[in-house]
């Protein structure tokens, strides 16, 4: 019986060994180092902040995985023998196997600040990383957070909850506005200072400073200014961890290079996930993309592949969600930071600044090409269908209703959008058909 | 936390402990004045009074002490006129005379002729002609066959004799309770208002003083440290709370002879709305009452951001004070049958009982309505809204269990189990109650339309008892309220309720009720799943992109509001895709049904 052997328990590795078990009767092992059973990173911060357990973190009960008959062997593998197949491994003997899956994930980005490595400095990716911030931020007086991305937010949430006054270093004008537009940007900046994150904007770190213990005692901005603090959280991104495969054939750049069939270019071996870079990304797509979905994609397809169904990686739409703070946060299809040429947007914002939408469109067709939304929840499957089939933005807005995800009983706010984006593009052709009184006028 | 939180926080404390202490603050003294105020009926009165005379004008500093003594007078006279009226071997052999040689035929009619006209004589004859009437005309082989027959019917007899001439168990445990609550005197029957506003009052200040300050959190999730506080997290807090919730029910459903100095207390409101003293059940109704009100702004509070919650919150609150509370009381000031409108059969068990039946039927129109309404509810009622709605319009809409689930419990929602193993003991169980329920219903009815009170050799009086005192009592209170640190604030509706059952199947095949999942949003994170009261696994659902049809979901929402991502929505849709295909959104390589 053929071995697929997987090394990483995140999203991908997980998913890839469930749909091989689907599809297949191969003996299938996991190896990972991190964790026992699959765990849900997306919740390291609920952990921190005592919305729940690690335990409540699995989304799979223990006995699952004897049940499936996939493997799980907690180890560290050190290297691969791409020409025995093999793999050593830390504590266990060494394994051999016929088909690999490099599911590897990511590692927290470190620019070789000065005190990068000091007690009291962590990133934010792993279990061992919160245990570190856990035992880091006990009776503390301040933390700074370095990195204004979706970790970095989050990392400052968590702080909160504990009553620790955070300041939360960005390189950009405003908060992610290398990936939100500026206003957006602006309306989540605003929000984090409502939490009374003293968020310093156009602000980078130049180093970090040491006590006598070899412990954070403070860092020190571009700019000179030194603030004292006992915990820094290093949140400037992530990059794929290919630490494990850099000595072995299998070819690498920032990521491990993948074709569409997310093959490496050693036969058998596969990478998905955050740790996979695709040497010819689809239009429009990122090379690296490590986001959950992506990674649990990358591995249905792979599983189909190795289950003798060659299938090549084919996402639809790009989507993605995150929180910042209270406010929600939806996208669907490409709003990108900076209007492209031959793009158009309609913006709009409530007057309580907390929820928006902002839609992009091409301008001579009126094709829509995505929209975020915040603090306002859409449907999936509609916006899916519409950016398929190449809808306009007036038909967007049309159908706009439909497509709104909100519990019963919010305030529905489609009309207001519907004639805002009639004010500002009046021959737009939107009937939106009115909801007949009792079923009758 | 704040200054006015600690504040708020030590007064609820002090209040709280105050209140149990309440219940030491009272002595006891047995008066004619007490005794005719318990007793309505003279001739019982009476023979209390004439058992009871050594107790007369003595006072108690403790309730036990006081109530001790009743059992043991009650019990000693018990014992007397058992040996009085008690039926003897000399008896049995007088019996065993009338009848001689071989082949015997038994007759009752011989029975009078041994017993003198005493009193104890009649009782005596009389039962065993009643006893043995099923005897008459019984042949036997020879003497030894009657005298078995005749032993043993003795027996019975001498084990009932305090059933009619003395004290039953259920006789003592009334009086205790009724004398209990006209003798006690000290501070709180002087001044039970003032009593009232220092205990139940200032924790009602306290909890406010409490629950008020979050107002200034800006509107949002709030389960901050929910793992990390010792009461909503299993710790210590939950522990003692727990228990105290516990002791409070067996009190409440078995010994409420220890806690008529709480009936004191709330005296004046239950006179105010009935016009009669307070019992334990109004003690427990006003508290219940109370906790789903401040509760409830404890909970409008924390998910203002979400106005499903709070239209929900306003709703339990509403059927609680008018339905459960306010109107039931008020029946019962103007003479009419009392009844709780939306408790509906089977949660409302003793529905379909003989007395309640009777009550109904004797009360004019009104009483007719009303049992038109109960039997429209339960058969028409509950299936068509939750065709519509789904369970939740009554679960967590309107019932009162449920309401307190969803407002005192909502600290505790996260603690049940969401293991696939306790889902299978949860359709056991509350399967079997309903069947339990059904069962007990027929019987009860089948002994009220033919007056027999036997089915298939079952007792229907043993049925009802058995169910009130193991699933109405034991489990609905003690473990379904006392449980709520432990196994979280839905144990009752989740393993017990046979009205939840029966909601629950139409729910599951019948219902345009389901929630939806947003495509392929969901990031596994747990939130939902820990967060369901009901202990659904919802995130084994979310993250294959399936809807959630399942008949134990109360419809609460929780797992929507809790949701970071968006994806799940409750929906009342056209229920031919209600179960839909579990396909995730995104990936076009393969169709995928996870
Ligand atoms: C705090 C946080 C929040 C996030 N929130 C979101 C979100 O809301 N939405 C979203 O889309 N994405 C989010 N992400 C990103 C998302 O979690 C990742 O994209 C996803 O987890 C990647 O999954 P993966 O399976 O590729 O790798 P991982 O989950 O990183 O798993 C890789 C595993 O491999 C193990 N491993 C690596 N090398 C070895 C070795 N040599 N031997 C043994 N084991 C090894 C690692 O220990 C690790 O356990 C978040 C990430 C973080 C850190
Ligand atoms: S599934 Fe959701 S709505 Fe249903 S009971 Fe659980 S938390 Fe409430
Ligand atoms: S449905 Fe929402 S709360 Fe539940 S696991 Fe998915 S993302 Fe988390």
């Amino acid at each position: 019986m053929k071995h697929v052997v997987i090394i990483g328990n995140g999203i991908a590795g997980i998913t890839a060994a469930r749909h091989i078990r689907k599809n297949s009767d191969f003996d299938i092992t996991v190896i990972s180092a991190e964790s026992e059973h699959f765990w849900s990173r997306t919740a390291l911060m609920y952990i921190y902040m005592g919305h729940m357990k690690y335990e409540h973190t699995k989304p799979y009960e223990d006995w699952f995985w004897k049940k499936n008959r996939i493997n799980l062997v907690r180890d560290f593998v050190k290297s691969i023998d791409t020409a025995a197949h093999r793999l050593t491994l830390d504590q266990n003997e060494p394994l051999t196997y016929d088909v690999l899956i490099l599911a590897t994930g990511s590692q927290p980005n470190k620019f070789g600040w000065p005190g990068q490595d000091l007690k009291g400095v962590s990133g934010m990716v792993s279990l061992q990383d919160l245990k570190r911030i856990e035992e880091h931020t006990q009776n503390i007086e301040r933390g700074v957070i370095v990195g204004g991305g979706l970790i970095g937010i989050e990392l400052a949430e968590m702080l909160n909850s504990r009553n620790i006054p955070v300041s939360f270093l960005v390189r950009e004008a405003e908060f992610w506005d290398n990936v939100l537009p500026h206003q957006e940007a602006a309306m989540i900046s605003r929000h984090i200072r409502r939490h009374h994150i003293d968020l310093r904007l156009k602000t980078e770190l130049k180093e970090i400073l040491a006590d006598n213990h070899g412990r954070v005692r403070a860092v020190v901005t571009g700019d000179g200014e030194e603030i004292a603090c006992q915990f820094v959280g290093l949140t400037a991104g992530v990059h794929p961890n290919i630490k494990l495969v850099k000595e072995s054939p299998v070819e690498t750049n920032r990521g491990i290079l993948v074709n569409e069939f997310l093959e490496t270019n050693i036969p058998d071996i596969y990478a998905i996930g955050d740790c996979a870079e695709h040497k010819n990304p689809l239009p429009g797509r990122a090379p690296v993309e490590q986001v959950w979905y992506t990674g649990r994609m990358m591995g249905e397809t792979v599983a189909q592949t190795i289950c003798g169904n060659k299938t090549a990686y084919q996402p639809g739409p790009w989507f993605n969600s995150a929180k910042f703070f209270d406010i929600e946060y939806q996208t669907y299809g490409r709003v990108w930071s900076k209007l492209k040429e031959h793009e158009d947007e309609f913006y709009w914002e409530h007057e309580s600044g907390e929820m928006a939408m902002h839609f992009v469109f091409d301008k001579p067709s009126k094709t829509f090409l995505g929209i975020n939304t915040f603090g306002i929840r859409l449907r999936h499957e509609h916006f899916d269908k519409w950016l398929k089939t190449e809808v306009s933005i007036d038909y967007v807005m049309e159908h706009l209703k439909e497509a709104n995800f909100d519990p019963e009983f919010f305030k529905p706010h489609e009309d207001d959008i519907i004639q805002a984006y009639k004010a500002r593009y009046p021959d737009a052709k939107v009937n939106v058909k009115r909801k007949k009184v009792l079923g009758i006028f | 936390m704040k200054l006015l939180q600690k504040a708020g926080m030590t007064l609820f404390i002090v209040a709280s402990t105050l209140l149990i202490s309440v219940l030491f603050l009272n002595r006891y003294k047995l008066t004619d004045a007490a005794l005719s105020k318990a007793i309505t009926d003279s001739t019982e009165r009476k023979m209390v009074a004439m058992d009871l005379a050594p107790m007369m004008g003595k006072t108690y500093d403790f309730n036990v002490s006081f109530n001790g003594d009743i059992d043991k007078h009650l019990q000693s006279s018990n014992k007397k006129i058992t040996s009085k009226f008690e039926i003897t071997d000399q008896d049995i052999g007088n019996v065993l005379s009338q009848f001689s040689g071989q082949e015997i035929r038994y007759s009752t009619e011989k029975i009078s002729d041994i017993f003198d006209d005493s009193e104890e004589g009649q009782f005596k004859a009389q039962k065993l002609k009643d006893y043995t009437s099923w005897m008459h005309e019984k042949e036997y082989a020879d003497k030894a066959g009657l005298q078995e027959h005749l032993e043993n019917t003795k027996s019975s007899i001498n084990a009932n004799i305090v059933n009619d001439k003395g004290y039953s168990d259920y006789k003592i445990k009334a009086l205790k309770l009724a004398l209990t609550r006209q003798s006690g005197f000290g501070p709180v029957s002087e001044n039970s208002l003032l009593w009232l506003l220092l205990t139940i009052g200032l924790g009602v200040v306290g909890a406010l003083m409490y629950i008020f300050p979050k107002l200034e959190l800006l509107p949002g999730i709030k389960n901050d440290h929910v793992y990390h506080s010792p009461n909503s997290g299993r710790g210590w807090v939950g522990y003692i709370i727990g228990f105290l919730l516990i002791g409070f029910y067996v009190i409440l459903y078995w010994y409420p002879e220890y806690m008529t100095t709480w009936m004191e207390l709330v005296d004046p409101i239950s006179m105010a709305l009935n016009g009669n003293e307070a019992s334990q059940w109004f003690f427990y109704g006003f508290l219940y009452t109370l906790a789903i009100g401040v509760m409830g702004i404890r909970m409008i509070i924390k998910y203002r951001h979400s106005k499903y919650q709070m239209i929900r919150t306003y709703s339990v609150i509403f059927f609680q004070i008018a339905f459960a509370f306010l109107i039931p009381e008020i029946l019962i000031r103007l003479n009419r049958p009392s009844m709780d409108l939306k408790n509906i059969w089977p949660l409302n068990y003793t529905f379909f009982f003989d007395y309640n039946i009777e009550n109904l039927t004797h009360s004019g129109s009104l009483g007719l309505g009303m049992l038109v309404w109960g039997i429209v509810l339960a058969l028409i009622g509950v299936p068509v809204i939750t065709y519509f709605y789904g369970k939740r319009w009554y679960c967590s809409w309107v019932c009162g269990c449920g309401g307190l689930a969803e407002t005192l419990g909502d600290p505790y929602r996260q603690l049940s189990d969401k293991s696939l193993k306790a889902w299978k003991i949860e359709r056991w169980m509350i399967h079997s109650v309903l069947v339990f329920v059904v069962v007990m219903t027929f019987g009860v009815l089948y002994t009220y339309f033919t007056g027999s009170s036997e089915i298939a050799g079952i007792n229907t009086y043993n049925l009802r008892t058995v169910y009130g005192f193991v699933i109405g009592a034991a489990f609905a209170g003690v473990v379904g309220v006392g449980f709520y640190p432990f196994m979280g604030s839905r144990v009752w509706c989740r393993f017990g309720c046979p009205l939840a059952a029966y909601l629950g199947l139409v729910q599951r095949f019948k219902s345009r009720f389901r929630i939806t999942t947003n495509g392929g949003q969901c990031i596994s994170c747990g939130n939902c799943s820990t967060y369901c009261e009901m202990g659904i696994d919802v995130r084994w659902y979310a993250q294959r992109g399936q809807n959630i049809v399942r008949s134990s979901c109360v419809g609460c929402g929780i797992c929507s509001s809790v949701c970071p991502r968006g994806v799940l929505k409750l929906e009342n849709k056209d229920p031919k895709d209600r179960f839909g295909e579990a396909i995730l959104i995104g990936n076009d390589s393969v169709k995928m049904n996870a």
